[in-house]
């Protein structure tokens, strides 16, 4: 979210893909496996299956989106966003200062006060229905981008981010001429001019869910993308664009945290939604205390996904994949520690490395990839730290040899086993591809280890009895459960964390109740 | 204090408001306001009180809690959390009614308590009825949230999918300084209906009618520890409530304007949920009144939506 997650290319140049800068999290590479009898017995190998980067012409500089028009920033300084899979860089953007989000907030409230606050909310329904058609048409478009600015596999961007993102604004277009409905018997009103801000994980989808139930409920929205993932932010001001949505109805700010705290404190914002890590969520809850403003966080997560012993095995290791190597981990609610039953620990875990020795990992535009590059250079260090730490606390790290992509942000997937509770690897967010590896005998130990965190956005439960589901997930401390299933998202559903992982929820009507104050 | 100042009492002579001391007269026996933790009625540790002058002109010495009956009400109030959570909504809202069956039987005391802080005779009757009513209004709530705020939601892939609120655990509420008894029973039992327990600061201006609800709950089904209750003087504790890291959430209604830039970014520090008065709204005598009371945001506010998916298949 800061600057200093900026790329500093020179400094990448190596005979590694890592360049001596970066702490490698181990030094030597004895411990890596050996390559599994599954991935090498096919006579098949892949072929690379890359996606055309045809379909995106990105420009050389992009500006800021403020009141329907784009503006270069106050400060006339600019970034460089690089493609993390080839650390080259793919574009310079605007470095927005604190004036240009005194503009932008400018435009809003004036685009709230003169135009959104007036159309009929049948109208206002309908622009949301143009912007999520205009994303379906322009999907190829912005899965590439989001690609290339993200790192994150094209199978990912083109299946899950892109798609989710168009149903959002589908979704949430909707409501915006039913709130009475939304709560009954109370009179909803709109905030008016809501500030926003948001990670580079999942830049587009994190975008939809706040600017969609925001402009559905009648607010206008000053919105900071994230940083190193500024490309599909800058996108969708073409699509507000093309939808004739009012000038100053969405717009976009791009620069660093100092921009989006400019953002969330003005006393013009009534509401404030932020997405990111706990540390940031906590200084942006202090900026604003007693400002009478609503705020909704989604903060950061280290999710249990607990495996029983009568589990369904295959599929659970399908599932323990999927939850931590989905976007390379970098996920808040990723499954990042596993927790499996002591019976079948032995077993459990030979079946996850023959599958961890399958994934793909390397080029994020080749369709064929399950893991794409780590968002920055600067990701890659704290994934790097903590994986030296699990290392250093005593901690059995497993790596599957996989050949790593000569240049770019790679991480080897990583499995820890003889993990303690108290290990760093098992506390912190790594936001990485690392997953640690925790036994327990009985369902009360579960319970207990599950719940020994401080954060609580998620959680998995693999087991085939139907009342230990319902028991377990009704004890978990954790806002979605994923029962025999990880890492599903829908508009219709609310997300959002319990204790440190953040509060309030985005998607479903819960969601919409946060974009809305009744009477 | 006054003749007849209990009403719905013979008003025997005492040796107060007698002219002079005779034989068949006796000496009232007072009520000690001590603190509600854990079901017991504890002084503060700190042995400090304060004294506080009642209508009358005579005066009693409320308990000033300190930083550590704080931690010793937190405490307690966890160890109390998941049974309370546990319970089914049906017997959480039947608890609630028997509070207000209660407080019925007590209103003598209740009004007497708020005359004592200055209100006068139909005004203190009105809140103390009004409060009751407030009490018997969440205890129908706590079987109706899942309907109200929860569902099952139609996800496009094939699955079923649930969204519940349960509780966040552990609230501290500030109590409005004002609305003495009403305003205190309307944010407390919405703690209560949403399935946490709490620690609440009463008033400090007018502390009677808490400690009244005390000893009240005391005597009504509300597990010990599900309620504890603090007196003493915000500025000192406000800090502290909000700050204690196992504080899941703080209604801060009745925070006042000085300290609440303070008690918000105390609860920031910890992620700990808030509930608040409409920003400009006066923390006032009838804030509560009416439909203005029955209000549903000291129950969101300390709820966690968890919604659960299951794949469907054959």
């Amino acid at each position: 979210m800061s600057d200093e997650q900026r790329p500093k290319r020179r400094a990448a140049r190596g005979s590694a893909s890592l360049g001596p800068a970066t702490p490698r999290a181990v030094a030597s590479d004895a411990h890596l496996a050996a390559p599994s009898a599954l991935a090498t017995s096919s006579p098949w190998g892949y072929a690379p299956a890359p996606e055309s980067r045809d379909v995106v012409q990105l420009r050389a500089r992009y500006g800021l989106f403020i009141d329907g028009k784009e503006r270069a920033p106050s400060g006339g300084e600019v970034t460089v966003t690089y493609n993390p899979a080839t650390e080259e860089p793919l574009a310079e953007v605007a470095k927005g200062t604190p004036e240009d989000a005194e503009r932008a907030i400018e435009a809003a409230e004036r685009a709230y006060r003169k135009v959104w606050s007036r159309l009929h909310p049948r109208e206002r329904a309908k622009y949301l229905y143009r912007i999520s058609r205009i994303l379906q048409e322009r999907s190829r478009e912005f899965a590439v981008t989001e690609t290339l600015d993200s790192g994150k596999p094209i199978r990912e961007s083109r299946d899950v981010d892109v798609p989710l993102a168009a149903a959002h604004f589908w979704y949430y277009a909707g409501w915006a001429d039913k709130l009475h409905y939304a709560v009954p018997g109370r009179r909803p009103e709109a905030h008016g001019v809501v500030g926003q801000v948001i990670p580079w994980n999942f830049p587009l989808l994190m975008l939809a869910w706040k600017i969609a139930p925001a402009l559905a409920a009648g607010n206008t929205v000053v919105l900071k993308p994230a940083s190193t993932t500024p490309l599909t932010a800058l996108l969708f001001a073409d699509v507000c664009r093309q939808a004739g949505l009012p000038d100053g109805v969405v717009n976009i700010v791009t620069g660093p945290g100092s921009t989006g705290m400019a953002i969330v404190t003005d006393p013009r914002v009534a509401k404030v939604a932020f997405t990111g890590s706990t540390s940031v969520g906590v200084t942006i809850a202090k900026g604003i205390a007693g400002q009478g403003k609503a705020l909704t966080l989604e903060l950061g997560g280290k999710a249990a996904n607990i495996v029983f012993e009568d589990a369904a095995l295959d599929q659970a290791v399908e599932g323990v994949v999927n939850g931590i190597f989905f976007n390379q981990g970098e996920v808040c609610c990723a499954g990042s520690r596993l927790l499996i039953q002591e019976s079948i620990a032995e077993e459990f875990l030979a079946r996850l490395r023959d599958r961890m020795s399958m994934l793909r990992v390397g080029d994020p535009m080749d369709k064929n990839t399950d893991v794409g590059a780590i968002n920055s250079r600067a990701q890659m260090e704290t994934i790097g730290e903590l994986v030296a730490s699990g290392v250093s606390e005593g901690a059995q790290i497993w790596q599957p040899a996989c050949d790593l992509p000569t240049r770019g942000w790679f991480f080897r997937p990583t499995l820890f086993t003889s993990v303690a509770q108290s290990h760093r690897i098992a506390r912190e967010e790594i936001f990485g591809p690392v997953l640690a590896a925790i036994t327990f005998r009985t369902v009360a130990e579960a319970i207990e280890k599950a719940n020994n965190t401080a954060y609580g956005l998620s959680a998995g439960i693999w087991t085939e009895k139907g009342s230990r589901i319902l028991h377990v997930a009704s004890a978990l401390k954790a806002g979605v459960v994923w029962a025999n299933t990880f890492n599903r998202f829908d508009p219709t559903s609310p997300f959002g964390g319990y204790k440190e992982s953040g509060y309030g929820r985005e998607g479903g009507l819960q969601g919409l109740h946060a974009y809305l104050r009744s009477s | 204090m006054g003749k007849k100042r209990r009403s719905g009492r013979i008003a025997i002579p005492t040796l107060e408001n007698s002219d002079a001391p005779h034989e068949g007269v006796r000496l009232d026996v007072r009520r000690t306001p001590k603190l509600y933790i854990g079901g017991a009625f504890p002084r503060s540790e700190s042995g400090r009180t304060d004294a506080l002058a009642l209508q009358a002109g005579s005066s009693v010495n409320v308990a000033r809690a300190s930083r550590k009956d704080v931690r010793e009400a937190v405490r307690i109030a966890r160890a109390a959390s998941e049974s309370w959570a546990a319970k089914s909504a049906m017997v959480r809202g039947q608890i609630l009614y028997r509070v207000a069956e209660l407080m019925e039987g007590r209103a003598g005391q209740f009004e007497s308590d708020l005359r004592e802080h200055g209100r006068g005779r139909k005004h203190a009757a009105a809140e103390v009825a009004a409060a009751i009513d407030r009490v018997v209004w969440f205890a129908g709530w706590p079987d109706k949230l899942p309907a109200v705020l929860g569902g099952t939601n139609p996800v496009a892939s094939s699955h079923f999918v649930f969204t519940i609120p349960e509780p966040t655990g552990v609230v501290a509420v500030i109590a409005p300084e004002a609305s003495a008894l009403l305003g205190l029973v309307s944010r407390l039992a919405a703690v209560l209906a949403g399935g946490n327990v709490a620690i609440l600061l009463a008033s400090e201006s007018a502390p009677l009618p808490a400690v009244t609800l005390a000893e009240t709950l005391a005597v009504s089904d509300v597990p010990a520890g599900v309620v504890n209750i603090l007196t003493g003087r915000r500025a000192e504790l406000v800090p502290h409530l909000v700050r204690h890291a196992d504080v899941d959430g703080l209604d801060l209604w009745g925070c006042p304007e000085a300290l609440l830039i303070e008690a918000e970014q105390g609860a920031a520090e910890h992620v700990a949920r808030v509930a608040r008065r409409p920003y400009g709204a006066e923390d006032r005598d009838d804030s509560f009144d009416g439909e203005r009371g029955e209000r549903i945001d000291g129950m969101t506010a300390f709820l966690e939506m968890k919604s659960v998916w299951h794949p469907i298949g054959s």
